[in-house]
C-alpha cells in the first residue's frame, strides 16, 4: 500500500515546528501504524534527513507510552492505542495527517514525542494507599465482592497515555484523575485516605494547568481502556465530599508523638 | 581474584533465610538519610525495591528511559502471579512451589533462592493487595486462583489479563509517593550508559539524558540493577522494543560476571509473525492454555482451512505427547514441540510458521460467557492485530523469545561479583535455571524488590557506605568513554541503519541459538557475529549529533550491545554440552526426545567473566549441590 503522510516536525521544545509531507510506498497491509513510521525512519536515516522521533516501547497496547493524534483523533479512529492502529484499515493513497498529542500541559518535545510527567504528578498528589512493604494481614480477612473488584479493575486499566486530554476541547485531565481515583475509592483498603486523595489529586491537576470537565465526553471516546466518563462523576462527588472534611497535611510520614 | 562465594547460610533449607535474616547487620533509622541508593529500571523489580528502600528512610534516586517509570515492561505481564496460599484447598505448600520451580527449571537453579522465593510468595500477595491491586475475587469475596503451565495446581492470582499492570501500577504509586515525601526521585527518559566503581565498588552511574542528550555523573554508596532481559537480541520478540542488554552488559564490562546467558525462554503462545517488517511479536498469556485445545493437522502442507479438517484428521500433540499435563505442559517442551510438528510442514497459517490455539471444545462446554470472562480481553487484542476473529476460527499461535533466565550472576544476597553492584529481577540469573515457569517471573521481580534487596543494600551499607563525590577520576574516566563511544557511533559515515543490522543479529540468533541449538551452527554464528560486528563499525548510518533527542543513537547503542552480548550467548551455548530446559542442544536428547540432562557434568552455573574486548571471557563454574530434591529427568507425560 501507498500513503502521503503530513507530519508535525519540530526539533526541540522551543522551536516553532512545521508540516512536512512525506511519501511512503509498498506497506504491507498487516504492518501496524508505527512500523509504517520504522520504514520511513530508516529511509530518512539512510538518505540522511533526520527520522521523526515519536514514542513507543510495548507495541502491544499496555504501556501506554505511544501517542500519536492521526488524522484529528488522538489514537486514530478505532479507539485503540496508536501502536495497534494497522495500515489495512487505511485507504490506499490517502493522505494521513500525523501530530503530537495537543494539550498545554504536555510540551511538545521533539516531533510528535510530549511531555507527560503531569500524570505522574498528579499520582504522586495522591495515586496511593499509603503502605509500606512489610507483613500485611491475610487478604481474605476483607472480602471484596466482584462487582467491586470488578468496577475497581474496570477503572484500574487505565494506560496513562494521555489521549483523553488530548481529545477534550478544555484539555482536562478528569478521566486520568477520576479513573486513577475511583480504583483505590472504591475500595475497602483506600477509605482511610479517600478523602485526602481525591482533593489532592485534583488540586495537583489544576495546578498542572489542565482544565475543567464539562461533560463533552470526548475522553471516554478515545480511551483505549474504555473508561467509563462516570469515574469522573465519582470524583466529583468525592472532592465535593472532601470540603467538608478536613485535610491532613499529606507530606512526610506519620511521626510518633 | 573475582570473588565467587555464594554465601547462602548454612543450616537447613527451611532456615536459611531466616537465618540471614536474624544475622544481617542493621543501619539505624537515623542514618538512613545518609545513604543514597541508585536504583535503575523501574518495573516490577526496581520500583519496588526503589519505594521500599525510600520507606525505609534511604535517599533513592531512580532511573527509566520511558518517559514515566509506569510504563516499564513488566506492564504487559498477562496471566499471573504464584503464590502458595493454597487457597483451593489441594495441599500446596512452599516445598510444592519450590520443587515445582527446580523442576520446571530442569534442575539448575540454586536450591537456597528457589525456597527463599516460594517462602516470599504469599507475602507479595498480601503486599500487593494491602496497596489496592484488584485481584480477581469469587462470589464470596476471597481471592481467585487459576492454574498455569508445569503445575498441576491451581495457585496462580490474577487481575483478568493484566496482572503485570496492576502490580506494577501498586508499586509505581508506591514509589512516586516516596517522591512526594521526598526522599526519592525519578528521572525519567534517562539512560544508563555506564557504571562507576571507586576502589572496586560500584559507587555511580553515568546516564544520558534522552531529551537533551546531556551525559551526567551520578554518584551513591550502592547501584541496584533492575534493567530487565535481553531477548531483544532475537530482534524480533515479546519484549517492549526498548528492553536491551545496555546497563547489564556495561556493568559486565566493568566486572560484574554474566551466568548462564544462553538461557533464554522462548514462549509457545505468541501471535506469528506475518510479515517482513514486523517489530514485535506479541503474546497471547499463557493462561489460554488452560481452555484451548493446541493442534495442527495430521497431513502435511495442508491447505483446508480449520473448519473443513475433520476431528480425526487433527493431531492434538501435546495432549498425545504429554496425557498427564496436556495443553499445560512447561514453556520450553510446547514451544519445542510447536517448532517440531512446524518444522514437519505441519505448521498452519500462511507462513507455515503457526500452530491452532482452539476454543471450540471450551466455548462448547463451559458456554461463550464464561470464556468470555476468563480471556474476553486477549480475545479482542488477537483480533485487533490479526484481523480474524478468534471465536469463530482457532487463534494460530508460534513461539517466540519471551524471557531471559540468564542474567548478571548475583549470590545469595542479590550482589554481584562488583560489591556494592547488586542485581533484581529478570537482570539476574538466580531463580529459574534453565527454564522459568509460567507466573513466576513477576513473584520474583518483587519478592527480590520488596523483601530481599532493601534488607541485602541494608547490610552492605552497614559496612561499606562512602561518601563518593562525582568530582572523582573515575566519573571523569567513564564519562569520557560514554562520550567517546556515543561520538564513534554518530561518525561510522555507512549506509546501513541500525535497524537493519538488529535485523541481521535476529535472524542469525534464532536459527543458531533458538528452541534448538548445535555446536556446529553455534560455531557458524560466533564467526557470522563476528563479522557482523565489524561491518556495523564500518557500514552505520545513524542521526548525526549526540545533543538533543537522537532515538537512532540510542538503538545503535543497544544494538552494539547486543552483537557483544550475542557472542557470549553462543559461546555458552557451544561450552555447555548437554541439553537442559529451554537450552536444547540436538546432540543431547533421550530416546522420546526429551532435554537430556548431564548432572555428573554440568549440574553447575556457568559464570563468564569479561577479559577485554578481544579476549576470550574467562569461565568458573559454581557447583549446584541438590539437598531438597532429588534429581529426576523431568517428566511431564
Amino acid at each position: 500500500m501507498n500513503f502521503k503522510l503530513k507530519v508535525w516536525r519540530q526539533s526541540d521544545a522551543a522551536a516553532a515546528g512545521e508540516w512536512r509531507t512525506y511519501g511512503v510506498s509498498e506497506i504491507d497491509s498487516g504492518a501496524s501504524f508505527l512500523e509504517m513510521l520504522d520504514i520511513l525512519n530508516d529511509r530518512l536515516v539512510v538518505e540522511g534527513e533526520r527520522p521523526i522521533a515519536f514514542d513507543y516501547d510495548c507495541r502491544e497496547g499496555i504501556c501506554g507510552s505511544c501517542a500519536l493524534t492521526i488524522d484529528g483523533t488522538p489514537h486514530g479512529p478505532r479507539q485503540v492505542t496508536s501502536c495497534q492502529v494497522f495500515m489495512r484499515e487505511f485507504t490506499d493513497g490517502s493522505e494521513i495527517i500525523v501530530e503530537p498529542f495537543r494539550a498545554s500541559p504536555f510540551k511538545v518535545l521533539c516531533d510528535l514525542v510530549v511531555d507527560r510527567t503531569p500524570f505522574d504528578r498528579i499520582v504522586e498528589a495522591g495515586g496511593y494507599i499509603s503502605v509500606d512493604a512489610g507483613p500485611k494481614p491475610e487478604p481474605n480477612a476483607t472480602p471484596i465482592s466482584p462487582e467491586t473488584q470488578q468496577a475497581a479493575m474496570d477503572a484500574a486499566a487505565c494506560i496513562g497515555c494521555g489521549a483523553c486530554v488530548a481529545a477534550c476541547p478544555n484539555g482536562s485531565a478528569m478521566l486520568f484523575t477520576g479513573a486513577k481515583a475511583t480504583h483505590l475509592n472504591v475500595l475497602p483498603q483506600g477509605q482511610p485516605e479517600r478523602y485526602d486523595r481525591s482533593r489532592a489529586m485534583v488540586e495537583q491537576m489544576d495546578a498542572e494547568g489542565f482544565g475543567g470537565c464539562t461533560n463533552t465526553g470526548e475522553c471516554e471516546a478515545v480511551c483505549p481502556q474504555e473508561i467509563s466518563i462516570s469515574v469522573i462523576g465519582e470524583l466529583y462527588r468525592d472532592y465535593r465530599k472532601s470540603m467538608v472534611h478536613v485535610l491532613r497535611s499529606r507530606r512526610g510520614r506519620m511521626k510518633a508523638q | 581474584m573475582t570473588d565467587f562465594d555464594n554465601r547462602i547460610p548454612a543450616g537447613p533449607i527451611e532456615e536459611k533465610w531466616r537465618t540471614w535474616l536474624d544475622d544481617h547487620r542493621l543501619v539505624g533509622p537515623r542514618q538512613r538519610g545518609d545513604h543514597r541508593v541508585l536504583v535503575v529500571g523501574t518495573g516490577l523489580a526496581g520500583s519496588s525495591a526503589a519505594a521500599t528502600l525510600a520507606g525505609m528512610g534511604y535517599k533513592v534516586d531512580c532511573f527509566c528511559f520511558q518517559d514515566s517509570a509506569r510504563r516499564a515492561h513488566s506492564i504487559a505481564a498477562q496471566g499471573g502471579i504464584n503464590a502458595t496460599k493454597d487457597y483451593a484447598n489441594e495441599g500446596d505448600s512452599v516445598r510444592r512451589l519450590f520443587h515445582d520451580t527446580i523442576e520446571g527449571g530442569d534442575f539448575r537453579a540454586r536450591e537456597a533462592n528457589v525456597w527463599r522465593l516460594a517462602e516470599l510468595s504469599t507475602r507479595i500477595i498480601d503486599q500487593a493487595v494491602a496497596q489496592g491491586v484488584p485481584f480477581n475475587r469469587e462470589y464470596g469475596g476471597h481471592l481467585a486462583t487459576r492454574s498455569f503451565g508445569g503445575v498441576l495446581v491451581e495457585r496462580t492470582f490474577y487481575c483478568r489479563g493484566q496482572t503485570g499492570q496492576q502490580l506494577l501500577l501498586g508499586a509505581y504509586s508506591a514509589l512516586q509517593k516516596q517522591v512526594l515525601d521526598g526522599r526519592a526521585q525519578v528521572h525519567t527518559r534517562h539512560e544508563m550508559l555506564d557504571l562507576v566503581l571507586v576502589d572496586g565498588h560500584a559507587r555511580g552511574i553515568i546516564t544520558r539524558d534522552l531529551v537533551s542528550g546531556e551525559i551526567e555523573r551520578w554518584s551513591a554508596d550502592a547501584v541496584v540493577l533492575a534493567t530487565g532481559g535481553y531477548s531483544n537480541v532475537y530482534y524480533l520478540s515479546t519484549n517492549a522494543l526498548g528492553c536491551s542488554v545496555t546497563a547489564i552488559w556495561r556493568a559486565r564490562k566493568r566486572g560484574a560476571a554474566m551466568a548462564n546467558p544462553c538461557f533464554t525462554q522462548i514462549h509457545p503462545t505468541s501471535i506469528p509473525q506475518t510479515h517482513e517488517n514486523q517489530s514485535k511479536l506479541t503474546l497471547m498469556s499463557e493462561s489460554l492454555r488452560n481452555d484451548g485445545r493446541i493442534w495442527v493437522p495430521k497431513a502435511e502442507d495442508e491447505e483446508r482451512s480449520a473448519d473443513e479438517i475433520g476431528e480425526d484428521e487433527r493431531s492434538y500433540f501435546l495432549e498425545e505427547r504429554y496425557p498427564r499435563y496436556g495443553n499445560l505442559v512447561p514453556r520450553d517442551v510446547a514451544s519445542r514441540a510447536a517448532k517440531l510438528v512446524c518444522d514437519e510442514g505441519r505448521g498452519v497459517g500462511p507462513t507455515g510458521r503457526g500452530v491452532y490455539l482452539d476454543f471450540q471444545d471450551a466455548i462448547a462446554e463451559r458456554g461463550r460467557a464464561e470464556i468470555d470472562s476468563r480471556y474476553g480481553n486477549l480475545f479482542e487484542l488477537y483480533e485487533r492485530i490479526t484481523g480474524e476473529n478468534p471465536w469463530e476460527v482457532p487463534m494460530r499461535i508460534y513461539p517466540a523469545p519471551h524471557y531471559a533466565m540468564g542474567g548478571l550472576w548475583v549470590d545469595y544476597e542479590l550482589q554481584t561479583t562488583i560489591p556494592g553492584l547488586f542485581a533484581i529481577g529478570e537482570a539476574n540469573f538466580s531463580d529459574h535455571g534453565a527454564n522459568r515457569l509460567g507466573a513466576s517471573a513477576m513473584m520474583q521481580c518483587l519478592a527480590d524488590g520488596y523483601f530481599i534487596v532493601p534488607h541485602s543494600v541494608t547490610n552492605y551499607l552497614s559496612k561499606h557506605a562512602a561518601n563518593v563525590e562525582t568530582a572523582e577520576p573515575s566519573f571523569e574516566r567513564a564519562e569520557g568513554e560514554v562520550n567517546e563511544r556515543l561520538g564513534r557511533l554518530v561518525s561510522v559515515g555507512g549506509k546501513t541503519s541500525q535497524s537493519q543490522f538488529h535485523k541481521q543479529l535476529g535472524n542469525l540468533m534464532i536459527d543458531n541459538c533458538g528452541i534448538l541449538r548445535n555446536a556446529d551452527g553455534l560455531r557458524e554464528a560466533i564467526g557470522g557475529l563476528r563479522s557482523m560486528r565489524e561491518e556495523f563499525w564500518r557500514d552505520l548510518t545513524i542521526e548525526p549529533g549526540e545533543k538533543g533527542m537522537n532515538q537512532s543513537l540510542e538503538h545503535a547503542g543497544r544494538v552494539a550491545d547486543f552483537l557483544e552480548m550475542a557472542e557470549l550467548m553462543c559461546n555458552d551455548a557451544l561450552d555447555r554440552d548437554e541439553s537442559c530446559g529451554s537450552h536444547f542442544r540436538e546432540e543431547h536428547q533421550t530416546d522420546g526426545g526429551e532435554a537430556q540432562r548431564d548432572d555428573e557434568n554440568w549440574a553447575s552455573v556457568s559464570i563468564w567473566e569479561f577479559e577485554g574486548p578481544d579476549s576470550e571471557p574467562k569461565k568458573t563454574a559454581e557447583q549446584l549441590s541438590f539437598e531438597a530434591v532429588e534429581l529426576e529427568q523431568r517428566d511431564y507425560a
